[in-house]
Parts: C-alpha cells; structure tokens; sequence
C-alpha cells in the first residue's frame, strides 16, 4: 500500500480484485468511446467533403439589392403575351448604393470574416464562330480569394486578374476551343464589348459552373455592364457556415437588401446534413446511456458481492463518505481506462477506414489524424460518466448496514 | 458515584437500561435486549456466554456502536454516546474499539500486513486533520506497528500471504493484530474461537490474555466454551436478553 490515500488504495484494490468484472466494464466502455470516436471521424469527413462541393465556388452569403419587381399591371392586361414578349429584352442590372459603407458595415458584423465586391452579370463570350452565353463576375481577386478559395481551383495558368486578363472554367475553354494566352471577347447585354486574355483555367466542381463563370477585374466588369463605379453584390465568408443563416439574417435586418446564405440556395444539402447530425447526436446519446449503465450494473453486482469486505471496513472506522468516494473512484476509473482505450480502438478503425471508405471524387473521406484534445475531452467527459453511473452503487455501499453485512 | 472527565475511576463502559428491539413499529417487531445494566472496567477481561439467540451479539454491536440501543443510556469512556450520529460513532469505533469476528473477517485482495494497517491507513487523514504534529501515523510508522503485531502473533512469516493462504488460525491471528493496531482500550470478540480447533482456539486465547496484560486494554469476548469462560476474570450471563449471572471468576482473581 502506498502513499496513495485510503480510498484510491481500496478502490484500486477492489478493481483488480474482480479483474474479469473490470476487464469487462472497461471494454464496454471502450467499445462506446470508440464508436463515438469513429462517427465523428466519420461525420466530420462526409460533411466537410460535401460542404466543400456544395459551397466551393460560392460564397457562403450572397448580398444584392431587392430586385426590382415587373409591374403586375403587365399581367393584368388583355394582351399580356404580346407584352411579355414585348418586354423580353433583359431587366436592367440592379447595383447597391454606397456599397463601400455597406461592405465595411458588413466586413464587421459578427461571425463574417471576409467581404468581396463583385459586378456580374450575364454577357456571351465569342472567338472565332463560337460564341458561348456566360456569366462575368468582376471582382479584386485578393479579396474575392478570402471568400471563395480559387487556388485549389487551379488547374492551368496563374491566379491573376490585371485588367483585360480573365479566369475561366475548364469547359468553356473547350467549348470555345481556347487554350491559356488565347484571347477571346465579351459581349455584354448592354452591348459593350472588351477582348480578354486567359491567364488561368479553373475546375470550380461542376460542369455548370465551368461552364459558365468568367472572372476578370472589376473595372473591367463594370464597364462591360454598364455600372461604372457600382457593385451588383457582396460575397461574404462567415466562420461557421452552420450558422450562415443566422448571420444571414442579421444582415438582411442591418442592411435592408436581399441576402440569400449558400443554406437557403441549397437546402436539401443542409437538411441533409442536420438529420445526419441529429441521427448521430441519437447515436452518440445511446451509446453513452449503455456505457453507463454497464458501468453502473457492473458497480451495483460488485457491492453485493463485496457486502461483508464493506462491512469490515465499516466496522473498523471507515465512514459513509470513504465509502462512497471508493465506488465513485472506481466509476471515474473504469471511465477513464475506457476512454483511453477507446480512443486506441477509435483511432484504429479510422486507420482501417480512411483506406476504404473513399468520397465520389476517390479522395479520402477523412484522414487518420491523433487529436490529443478530442482524446482529452472523452477522457474528461468518460470519467464524469463513470463517476455518475456509480453514484447509485456507491450510494448504496455507503447505506449498507456494517452490523447486517457482518452477521452475513 | 462516577465522575464525568474522572478517567481512572469512570467504568469504560456504562450501561443502562439498555433495550434493544429489531423490526421496530412493524408488525414482527421483537424485543432481545430487556433492560441491561451493565459497566466494564478498564483493562477488564469479561465473558459473554449465554444460549444461542439470547442476545450475546446484540449487545456486542450495541457495544460497538455498530447498532443502535433502542432505549436507555451508552456511557463509553465516560462520554455519552447514546445520540451519536453516523460519523460521531464511525470515529469513536475508530479512535477507542477493535473488533475480531467468528469468521475472521479480512479483505481477501490485501496480503496480511495490509490488512493490519488498513485501520491506521482509514484514519491518517482524519489523524492529521485534527493535529498535524500527529503525524505518527504515517505509512512507515503504521506499518512497523502492524509488522511487529504480527510478530508477536507469530505470523513473521506471513507478511505478504493473501488471507486465502493461510489457515483458519492464522486468519483469526492477523484479526487480532488487526483489532488492535491502534491502540484500543475495548476490543469486542464475537466467538473468536468459534470455528477453530482445540489447539488453535488455546493459542488464540493466550494471545487475548497477553495483549490484556502487556498493553491493559479491556476485552468482551462471546463464547459458548466454559472452558475458555473459565480463563477470564469475569463471566457475564445472558438469557433471553437479560443478564442471568455476572460474577468475578475467583480463581483468576486470586492469580
Ligand atoms: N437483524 C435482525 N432482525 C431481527 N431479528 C434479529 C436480528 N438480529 C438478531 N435478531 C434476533 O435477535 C435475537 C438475538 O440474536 P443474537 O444474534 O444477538 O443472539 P446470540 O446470542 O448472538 O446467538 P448465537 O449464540 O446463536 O450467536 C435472536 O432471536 C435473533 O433471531
Ligand atoms: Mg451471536
């Protein structure tokens, strides 16, 4: 026995005394630990993979003026088809005024962390007989890059944006039969027209958006569409896109304009990934519930069985409290070997995973990485578990009645 | 005639009117102690003997603040003990009993010495709390104590033996140096020797009577052999929960 006080020699004692029980409610514990390791794992790579698809060459807040509405006098009228086609050609571009005290009013409301000018609109692209319909998106790259990442886009040329130079997705080169340094013109509605020189190829995640998205600078834009000087929309980067809705909202309130977070633009993803969060959490809370009741069921035999041995104890001077602390220990014990094992076994079927389980574009979903706090917390948080599942055998260790126990 | 803080002449142990009463306020509620008066000096050497459910270990749990009388006085040390709550008669038995019981009664997971330290182990901090300089009871301390009862229990050799390797004689002998390890001035017996053979029970009994003479601490040991009764100075008779007979045994007096 050494230095170690009363109750952790005991407990420790106890432990080792029914090494098959113990054995037993640690790997329960273990076994909980780490399938709660493993889905989070899981979880975290799935979603950030699909985030990163779905949001990847959009911002995760859009911010535009209210759009002008077509009068309903239109439809009211007779002759409405005749009008509507009357009226075909395109709705003027809407922009926001004072934008630069909208962008820093923005750049500073909580949960945004970058804002980016843009001045887009739709335009047609021409070199030689082809001539494709696109959109051009005006912007100062250095800041648009803080909002939407467009390096790891890059599959040819340089990320650079001097006027008269573009970016353009990987299909609309091949549609339009372009290589890098080949120059093309724009043409916008407003029937403005510039030449551009490609000076990068960009894969923006699907054919759509390859197809159709053309940067340049903004000046270059503002021309093209005729707003010299004015915006079109604020791209906006928040820290959690979970709570892009909320920032969302925030801004519609503060600014008055038309907001619109990659949530609302893409809600069966994001429902998607809330009812996978909540499957988990379920999951998560099960698992929890048995480890603890295994560990208290476990607990509550082993009083029973060590009745007289409390007895004793009690008889030659233990009180209810040392009583009670030796179960208890022995509860945050078992939890926090079980944890420590756990995140082992947690760790191990990540390593074995991450080889088999592999997203659409063939990338690992998630990667074997040791993630010394999130071990903390479940060492932290398993031994809390223990601790509570044995407060009900520890209780009534501490109520067992040394003259009863001792007469058998 | 007994002074309270007069600690020479105040018996160790008062009582009166003692009653005990099992299964209170129900239906099978059953009275086995009727009224006891009965006071123990210090260093004193009783027998408890009586037919079996008389109530002999009754009285000894009362004795040891391990159950709680169900009417009259508990006077231990001079000190009224009767309304003591858990922690106050948890500590008292700590600080002033030992107890042996028929079956010996140690924890298995510990070797032989750990089992006669656990009582010093149980209490260093509550020891240190209440005097700092108190600090003799340290592990070193507590475990050379415990080494050398076990020496004068003959058990030199059993230090690091598992309760489970030894014999029945040798349980009840590190019980003994268990009880005592602390120094109490009562320690309470309940058939010690119940299970034991002739020579064992013998052996056992001398030893009670050494430690009673070398250190004057009081022993009450239950018995059912008259033999044994026959070696203490007092024999005290209980019979259905009254005391039948309580007389000083003349031969061990005049020795
Ligand atoms: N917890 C209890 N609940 C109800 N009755 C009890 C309880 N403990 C003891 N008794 C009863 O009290 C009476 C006295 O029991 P006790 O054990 O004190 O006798 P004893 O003199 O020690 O007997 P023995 O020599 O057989 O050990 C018996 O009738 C017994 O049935
Ligand atoms: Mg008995």
């Amino acid at each position: 026995m050494g230095t170690l006080g009363f109750e952790w020699t005991v407990a420790l004692r106890f432990l080792r005394e029914g090494r098959m029980q113990t054995a037993l409610i640690i790997g329960g514990a273990a076994v909980g630990v780490g399938v709660i390791y493993f889905i989070t794992a899981v979880l975290v790579g799935v979603q950030s993979d699909l985030i990163r698809r779905v949001t990847g060459a959009q911002a995760h807040i859009v911010l535009k003026p209210p759009e002008e509405t077509v009068a309903p006098l239109v439809a009211a009228t007779a002759d409405a088809p005749r009008l509507a086609s009357v009226q075909a050609r395109p709705q003027r571009l809407t922009t926001i005024d004072g934008w630069t005290t909208l962008a820093r009013q923005t750049e500073t409301t909580e949960g945004v962390v970058a804002v980016a000018a843009v001045a887009t609109g739709a335009a047609l692209a021409i070199k030689g007989n082809a001539s494709r319909s696109i959109v051009v998106l005006g912007t100062d790259l250095n800041q648009y890059m803080r909002v939407v990442r467009l390096d790891d886009k890059l599959t040819q040329g340089v990320l650079r944006l001097e006027p008269g130079e573009a970016l353009i997705g990987v299909e609309l080169a091949r549609d339009l039969g372009a290589v890098l340094g080949d120059r093309f013109r724009v043409q916008s509605a407003e029937n403005a027209s510039q030449v551009f020189q490609i000076r990068g190829l960009l894969d923006l995640g699907s054919r759509e958006l390859n197809r159709r998205n053309v940067y340049v600078d903004l000046r270059g834009a503002q021309s093209l569409l005729n707003i010299p000087g004015r915006i079109t929309n604020l791209d906006i980067a928040v820290g959690d896109i979970m709570r892009a809705e909320q920032i969302a909202a925030r801004l519609r309130a503060q600014s008055g304009q038309l907001v619109e977070s990659w949530i609302q633009t893409n809600n069966q993803v994001f429902a998607a990934i809330n009812n996978q969060n909540i499957m988990t959490l379920l999951i998560r809370v099960f698992v929890t519930v048995v480890v603890a009741l295994g560990i208290a069921s476990v607990l509550v035999v082993s009083v029973v069985q060590k009745r007289k041995e409390i007895g004793i104890l009690r008889a030659i001077g233990a009180t209810r409290a040392q009583m009670l602390r030796v179960f208890l220990l022995q509860g945050a014990m078992v939890g926090i070997a079980g944890a420590l094992v756990g995140s082992a076994l947690g760790l191990a079927l990540v390593g074995i995973f991450s080889r088999v389980l592999r997203s659409a574009s063939g990338t690992p979903l998630f990667t074997l990485h040791f993630d010394a706090n999130l071990i903390g917390i479940f060492v932290i948080a398993s031994a809390l578990l223990g601790l509570i599942a044995a407060v009900l055998p520890a209780r009534n260790a501490a109520d067992l009645d040394p003259a009863q126990a001792i007469r058998g | 005639m007994t002074q309270e803080g007069n600690s020479a002449d105040t018996p160790l142990v008062a009582l009166a009117q003692v009653r005990k009463t099992y299964n209170e306020g129900l239906p099978n509620a059953e009275e086995v102690l009727h009224g006891i008066d009965l006071s123990v000096r210090r260093g004193e050497f009783a027998a408890l003997i009586g037919p079996s459910g008389s109530g002999k270990s009754t009285l000894l749990n009362i004795l040891g603040l391990l159950e709680r009388a169900s009417g009259g006085v508990y006077r231990l040390g001079g000190q009224d003990v009767t309304g003591l709550d858990d922690d106050e008669r948890t500590h008292a038995r700590h600080s002033t009993l030992g107890f042996i019981f028929q079956f010996h009664h140690l924890l298995p997971a510990f070797s032989a010495l750990e089992n006669v330290m656990l009582p010093a182990l149980i209490g260093r901090k509550r020891a240190a709390a209440q005097s700092p300089a108190a600090n003799g009871i340290g592990e070193s301390a507590s475990r050379a104590r415990a080494a050398a009862l076990l020496d004068a229990v003959d058990l030199h050799d059993a230090y690091n033996k598992k309760p489970g390797e030894l014999s029945g004689g040798m349980q009840q002998r590190v019980a003994i140096a268990r009880s005592l390890v602390l120094g109490p001035q009562l320690v309470l017996a309940d058939e010690p020797t119940g299970n034991l053979d002739t020579r064992s029970s013998d052996n056992i009994f001398e030893l009670l009577r050494r430690f009673n003479s070398e250190q004057g601490t009081a022993f009450i040991v239950v018995t059912h052999d008259p033999r044994l009764a026959a070696r203490c100075d007092r024999i005290i008779e209980l019979v259905d929960g009254r005391i039948a007979g309580d007389r000083r045994n003349r031969a061990r007096t005049a020795g």
